[in-house]
């Protein structure tokens, strides 16, 4: 499921065409990836292999399309007529933070225009320019997949240590966040590790909401179709009862749960 | 003179010295910043009155669409006595015939029309009105004797269709108001001074306005009479909150039982009720209960306005509506709002009453209307699927008056100073496909149009085909201006709206709207063969049947200036030149881009297209993108919708926008936050119209397979509103086919 190969491909992709994003695709009525009406740019790319993943067709880091940023600010610019008081534009993907250093100058160029910006990121990195762009977002859309390391591992194929290290250095620098959580019978669906989840971030300060999205097997084509082993094929989404226990345990810890 | 009673005391102005209702309202208004947590549910008589009307309305589709009607009695103000519902439980009475839903004739439109749509419901017109029209004349008839063969070739092959010439033209807005606010003495005394005015030497002009003057003065006894067999004196200015709203609806019975216009709009009452509604319950003569009561009562005597029309008619105007549109908020040129206590009572209609297509409720949207009524309209559109929002900001500053209503779907008119000759509309990729055949129908192969070049490029060539284009859009506008001169020549001569026309000033402003269907098909065609590669299939008699298309091009509904752009530029240029013609009574050319349902039937007429959409493929309806091809979400779609300039088409830009509701968020709360921002967000950037359907497509899947679940099922389509069960099974497929916009 990792294809390290790619590692080569990924530095390039944050390095090479600063002026370019490589985009999957772009959504300009976004209304779950982050708070109001949002412009949502998918980008290509992402090093984990989540076996849940909804958009594998983001995986590969030469897919995609380059896109001017400058483009991409101007297409937001014609769209913050709508964004009102909450709105704004979303990164989400594939995995952001692999173009991290061209993203720090998209969000300087949507903040300049008065734009909000969210991150939506699995947290896979935490050097000295991840920390930049996270500075440089408004609201971070962190999606956690799993609390216990090796289920993490066998879940999105890396560790969630790194996850766990943003998620700490967003707390102290005190700005928003919203952790996302995806619930996938028998993969990330047992009530201790929700609790432990729960646990983990009961104290931080910075969470300002958390998403429980169900899995769902509206991307099982999309493996199909990239011919892609798609290991939860017969996978089902959660029943209404698994969803509701998951809010009731992650309600004891936090205000602001919503279930998708 | 004293125009209003002492007894209600209200501000004076110059209301009282001339007709002059605008002064009216901006002098006593109470305008409402507050939210919608004072309305009242529907009373014991309102839900007793409802229920007898859902059962009739049951019996009406079980009956093929239409429950009865009166064969013998030519319709007029006074031609049939008075109908109730269930007379003890009205506090508004008044039906347009002796009973609910019962449909009569109206044949100075066409008597040819009435006897097929009576005939198609196993009915036979009596032969005492059969014979008056041996002498009389009617509209239709007289249309065609004066039509020429090139107007008659445009018609019949679908270049120019759904015009007015077999049926009421429809959207002429009476200023309804007046009746209550000056009592019908009173109007009569003001027409006949009118009527004096008219003096000195005399023309075509005069003879003809005196003559209308007389007729509207005899429309004013008429409706008299009227109110008098119902137990009303409308002779004098209404007393209180229940006879205001019994005078205004009096007046529009009139019209309605007058005429069968495919518009038969209301205007703006919803704010000058108020005025009365908010003394009574200052006084503490009604509570709040009975002021919801009187507007629930209205609004279902709305919902049972009926016209008889032939089945044919279903392809242009889907789902037997009456347009009975009505504008709701806006803004007052002084910068206060026109949002009252009532503006919320009528939407409330939609939760007391259930989802409804009519009255046509529009919302007339400005960035500075009060935030409670804002969300209160985004929480009835997400409920209802039932209201329309117009650009108030736009229409205010673009057309000068604060005082306006909307005829039909997107039809601006100031209220009692102006009104619109209707015009139906063109078919442009109609056009461009004659101009891509030197001239050609695309079908069959008739020589249509003289002087456009053959044109034999084995690739088409941008400039060659705009060139020809343009050429054929000249043509079409200078037929088209011909038929609408002779249409409401005949329309004025034969079935004159002198109950309308009674609650306008003598001799108004008049608009003759024009109108365009297939612009989005236009913009993409243009494109593909700009920026693709387009190579016509032609059969062996050299017509082009197909085309080839090489390579992607850009598309009209993503914010794309390269292809919107085109929409702009044609839009622009038919405008203007079909304001290089003659129109009747000197009328001011305006242009809507919008096409009812008839956007289906358009399809059917019209061969393939260079934007690869395949013959008899339905049109998007009014100014949308085509289905499928706004693949950048809503807003990019909606941005190049608003990129269309209301300058160029004043007649209205109608864009219909469908979601799912869990597209627009995760919680009730910040659905309604959302579709206020999308909402501001349009028409911030001068858009002009907005259809918000919020619906599953699920929902219409089931509702095309088991009809009877749904009865009140209500959908937006282009400009108006319909039961969805009531649409032809072709119009079901059409709707359920649109983009659903669903955020990823």
């Amino acid at each position: 499921m990792y294809f390290p190969l790619q590692d080569i491909e990924a530095v390039k992709l944050n390095i090479d065409d600063p002026d370019h994003l490589r985009i999957h695709s772009l959504e300009t009525f976004g209304t779950h990836d982050g708070p109001g009406i949002r412009m949502v740019v998918f980008v290509q790319g992402c090093q984990f292999r989540c076996l849940y993943c909804q958009n594998p067709d983001t995986l590969d880091v030469k897919g995609g399309s380059l896109v001017e940023i400058e483009e991409l600010v101007q297409r937001a610019i014609r769209q913050k007529n709508y964004f009102g008081t909450t709105g704004g534009v979303t990164v989400s993907g594939g995995e952001p933070l692999l173009q991290r250093n061209k993203l720090i100058h998209f969000f300087k160029r949507l903040h300049e225009e008065g734009i909000n910006t969210c991150l939506d990121t699995n947290g896979r990195l935490n050097n000295h320019q991840a920390q930049e762009l996270f500075d440089n977002t408004d609201i971070l859309l962190l999606d956690v997949k799993h609390i216990n390391d090796e289920i993490h591992h066998k879940l999105t194929g890396l560790t969630n240590k790194n996850t766990l290290e943003v998620a700490a250095y967003r707390e102290s620098t005190g700005k928003p966040m919203w952790l996302r959580y995806v619930l996938v019978p028998g993969w990330t669906d047992q009530p201790e590790y929700l609790e432990e989840w729960g646990q983990y971030f009961s104290n931080y300060k910075t969470v300002e909401r958390v998403e429980i999205i169900p899995f769902h097997q509206l991307g099982s084509q999309k493996w199909e179709l990239l011919k892609m082993p798609y290991s939860l094929k017969d996978t089902s989404a959660p029943t209404t009862e698994s969803k509701e226990k998951a809010l009731q345990i992650f309600n004891k810890y936090f205000k602001n749960v919503i279930l998708k | 003179m004293k125009a209003s009673v002492e007894k209600m005391e209200f501000a004076p102005g110059k209301w009282q010295t001339s007709v002059n209702v605008q002064d009216f309202v901006i002098k006593n208004i109470t305008p409402y910043n507050g939210d919608a947590s004072f309305l009242s549910g529907p009373s014991a008589k309102t839900t007793n009155l409802w229920n007898i009307c859902k059962e009739s309305l049951l019996k009406e589709r079980a009956n093929n669409g239409c429950l009865a009607i009166d064969v013998e009695t030519i319709s007029s103000i006074n031609a049939f006595k008075p109908g109730y519902i269930n007379k003890e439980d009205e506090v508004i009475v008044g039906l347009q015939t002796d009973q609910l839903l019962k449909r009569a004739m109206k044949p100075f439109g066409g008597i040819k029309l009435v006897e097929s749509a009576v005939k198609e419901r196993g009915l036979q017109v009596s032969d005492r009105v059969l014979d008056i029209f041996n002498y009389a004349k009617n509209h239709n008839e007289k249309v065609f004797d004066a039509y020429d063969k090139e107007i008659r070739d445009y018609r019949s092959k679908h270049i120019l269709t759904g015009l007015p010439d077999n049926y009421a033209r429809g959207r002429i807005i009476g200023d309804f108001r007046r009746v209550a606010l000056y009592g019908i003495d009173q109007l009569i005394k003001f027409k006949r001074e009118d009527h004096v005015k008219v003096d000195g030497e005399m023309n075509e002009h005069k003879v003809r306005l005196r003559e209308e003057i007389s007729a509207q003065i005899s429309a004013l006894q008429d409706m008299l009479i009227m109110a008098e067999d119902y137990g009303f004196d409308i002779s004098q200015p209404a007393q209180n909150a229940k006879e205001a709203v019994q005078w205004v609806y009096f007046a529009y019975l009139a019209a309605v039982k007058e005429q069968d216009g495919a518009a038969m709009s209301l205007g703006n009452v919803s704010s000058f009720l108020d005025i009365y509604i908010d003394r009574d319950l200052k006084e503490g003569l009604i509570t709040e209960d009975e002021a919801q009561e009187l507007v629930d009562q209205f609004v279902m005597k709305l919902r049972m306005v009926r016209h008889l029309r032939p089945g044919a008619y279903d392809e242009i105007f889907g789902g037997d509506p009456t347009w009975v549109t009505e504008c709701i908020g806006g803004m007052f040129n002084d910068g206060r709002t026109k949002v009252t206590k009532t503006s919320f009572r009528f939407l409330q209609t939609l939760y007391n009453l259930g989802a409804s297509p009519e009255p046509n409720l529009t919302v007339l949207w400005s960035g500075d209307l009060p935030d409670g009524f804002k969300s209160f309209c985004a929480k009835v559109s997400i409920d209802t699927s039932s209201i329309q929002y117009e650009n108030d900001d736009l229409m205010r500053t673009n057309r000068g008056s604060d005082d306006y209503g909307i005829a039909c779907c997107v039809s601006h008119q100031e209220i009692g100073k102006s009104i619109q000759h209707f015009g139906a509309r063109a078919n442009l990729p109609k056009a461009l496909l004659i101009a891509l055949n030197g001239g050609r129908e695309e079908r069959g192969g008739a020589l249509i149009m003289k002087d456009i070049p053959f044109i034999n490029d084995e690739i088409l060539d941008y400039d060659v085909v705009i060139n020809a284009f343009k050429t054929s859009m000249k043509e079409v506008a200078r037929v088209y201006a011909k038929s609408m001169y002779i249409i409401h020549y005949m329309h004025d001569k034969y079935y004159y709206e002198r109950a309308q026309m009674a609650l306008i000033d003598s001799d108004p402003h008049i608009d003759i709207a024009y109108g365009a269907a297939g612009i989005s098909i236009i913009a993409d065609s243009l494109s593909a063969i700009k920026y693709a590669k387009v190579k016509p299939i032609r059969d062996e008699n050299g017509l082009t049947v197909d085309f080839n298309i090489e390579g992607d091009y850009p598309k009209f509904g993503n914010d794309d200036d390269r292809v919107d752009s085109i929409a702009q530029e044609i839009t622009s240029f038919f405008i203007n030149e079909l304001r290089k013609h003659q129109a009747y009574k000197n009328a001011t050319p305006t242009l809507s881009l919008l096409t009812i349902t008839s956007n289906v039937m358009y399809g059917t007429n019209t061969g393939a297209t260079p934007d690869g959409r395949k013959e008899g493929e339905s049109f998007a309806p009014g100014a949308n993108p085509m289905h499928g091809r706004d693949s950048s979400g809503a807003i990019a779609s909606l941005n190049s919708v608003a990129k269309l300039s209301y300058n160029d088409a004043q007649d209205g830009i109608s864009n219909t926008f469908s979601m799912i509701p869990k597209s627009l968020g995760d919680t009730r709360e910040e659905q309604v936050t959302n579709l206020v921002n999308v909402l501001s967000g349009y028409f911030k950037q001068m858009a002009h119209h907005l259809n918000v359907n919020v619906l599953n497509r699920e929902t219409l899947q089931d509702a095309y397979n088991h009809p009877e679940n749904h009865p009140q099922l209500t959908i937006r389509v282009s400009g108006y509103a319909v039961n969805f069960v009531r649409l032809s099974r072709a119009h079901q497929l059409e709707v359920i086919a649109r983009t659903f916009h669903e955020a990823m």
